[in-house]
């Protein structure tokens, strides 16, 4: 990824920002700039929202062998979060044993390191998901 | 009057055993005693000095009602900056959804750089140049494999929106001491810090320390008995006992603030930390004493009478809820999370 394209992201992956549609109230993110169910008549209507970062697994995955930069990590828990708001989200569980995710499980949003341009380039910070205390 | 109007801390999920860093370099399990540290925290692959900032300073955003806009400065005071060049308070700033009308800075000064940041929103809030200022100590400090600060540097910190509505804790004083001591360093590009060895005691923590509070009893007419709670820098679990018992505090007013032998010497997040855990347990009128340490060298000290107000805000998550949740690792596992080991290719 690239460095001026993490940065157009960065309030939308440090804040969990999305957009809702002002016609139908169905709520998205990534920030969409027309609704997929609405078409034309949401266009002008679509505006940001902050999401909470709360959620719940609906689905997870264990994954034992990972990229370079994800090599410190193994095995860690990727997972299709259920946001309260009703967007599914991708992130990574962190925080707790493989054995400990279960589906329907509630989860709170966390600001983590998500990868970074080699040793000297920039660090990516955005969510990454914890299951609720 | 100038105060805290809320706070929040964070700790690290792992911890390590000093016995078990003991049994790895073939020294006695008792190394650990001998410091007063048992286990130190440990961050995880994905933390850093701007993750652990973000959370204790999001901790503190929950606990009040403050707009972040209203936020006039964020400074962030570590030793363990992620980038050499590239501020962490922007990070923070953009993270709690605060700025771009704000000022921001990074600071070092060893393990005092958190409490400098506190002196600093004070002033610039006493004055009326801001509203809010976001003053945070965070670290992920190191030590070389097998030298003796190994068994104690952690990672942890803490976050005090300061202001002057609504205040749960004030400020009714602060004073510094400072001096040029050459008691622990880190040249540029090093990775691990050089230290003085028994020369960080006397001339340096216990001088320094001695000295402020000193100067803060003295300016503000008090003494030890006038505080239910009192915090000093951590390096280890006796210097803070030693130098209260010297300073004329009971174990009963040091015990409640004094982390480190749970989660060990959290550097810039030391001080604050221990204020943060004292105040999620405080009550209205509680008189608190709090005397940082940086090396190099100086002390900051806080008298801190705590509000009403405390009363009216939700303290979840606690300091106390970080520390208890946590996980033991071994040496083989915090090698790898600390990447003290570099894999080919990399
Ligand atoms: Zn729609």
């Amino acid at each position: 990824m690239s460095a001026p394209r993490f940065w157009r992201e960065i309030n939308q992956r440090y804040n969990l920002v999305g957009t809702e549609c002002g016609n139908c109230g169905k709520k998205y993110f990534p920030i969409r700039s027309v609704c997929p169910e609405c078409h034309r008549e949401s266009i002008g209507k679509m505006k940001k929202v902050k999401f909470s970062g709360n959620g719940k697994v609906f689905s997870y995955t264990v994954i034992h062998v990972g990229s370079s930069m994800f090599q410190m990590q193994t095995p860690y828990i990727m997972a299709i979060i259920e946001l309260d708001e009703g967007p599914r989200i991708t992130g990574q569980i962190i925080d707790c044993e493989t054995k400990d995710v279960k589906i329907g499980m509630p989860v709170e949003s966390v600001f983590r390191k998500i990868g970074e341009d080699g040793k000297s380039g920039t660090i990516y910070y955005g969510y990454k998901f914890r299951l609720m205390k | 009057m100038v105060g805290i109007v809320s706070y929040g801390g964070y700790v690290p999920r792992y911890r390590i055993e000093t016995k078990e860093i003991a049994r790895v370099w073939g020294k006695d399990e008792s190394i650990g005693k001998g410091l007063g540290v048992f286990s130190k925290s440990v961050p995880g692959p994905d933390e850093d000095v701007a993750t652990i900032s973000v959370e204790a300073a999001r901790n503190a955003m929950k606990k009040c009602s403050v707009n972040p806009g209203e936020i006039g400065a964020v400074y962030v005071g570590s030793e363990s900056h992620p980038y050499a060049v590239k501020p962490t308070s922007t990070i923070v700033a953009e993270a709690i959804g605060a700025g771009p009308n704000l000022t921001a800075a990074d600071y070092e000064f060893a393990c005092k750089a958190g409490t400098a940041a506190i002196q600093t929103c004070m002033g610039l809030v006493s004055s009326g140049m801001i509203k809010y200022g976001l003053a945070i100590g965070s670290d992920t400090s190191q030590g070389a494999p097998g030298d003796a600060l190994e068994y104690s540097a952690s990672a942890g910190g803490a976050a005090f929106l300061i202001g002057k509505e609504n205040v749960i804790a004030e400020i009714n004083k602060t004073y510094s001491f400072t001096t040029d001591t050459p008691d622990f360093w880190r040249r540029e590009g090093e990775k691990y810090p050089s230290h003085g060895g028994r020369f960080t005691g006397e001339p340096a923590y216990f001088k320094h320390t001695m000295n402020c509070a000193k100067g803060l009893f003295e300016r503000t007419g008090t003494k030890p008995s006038d505080y239910k709670y009192a915090v000093f820098h951590q390096p280890n679990g006796k210097f803070p006992v030693n130098v209260g018992k010297m300073l004329g505090f009971t174990n009963e007013q040091i015990k409640t603030g004094l982390l480190t032998p749970r989660i060990g010497n959290t550097y810039s997040g030391s001080t604050p930390l221990g204020l943060a855990v004292i105040l999620d347990v405080a009550s209205p009128g509680d008189r608190i004493f709090a005397v940082s340490y940086g090396s190099g060298a100086g002390s900051d000290g806080f008298d801190i009478t705590v509000t009403e107000k405390i009363m009216g805000i939700d303290r979840n998550p606690t300091v106390e809820s970080f520390i208890a949740d946590s996980k033991i690792i071994d040496y083989a596992t915090y090698v790898r999370y600390r990447k003290k080991l570099w894999l080919g290719g990399e």
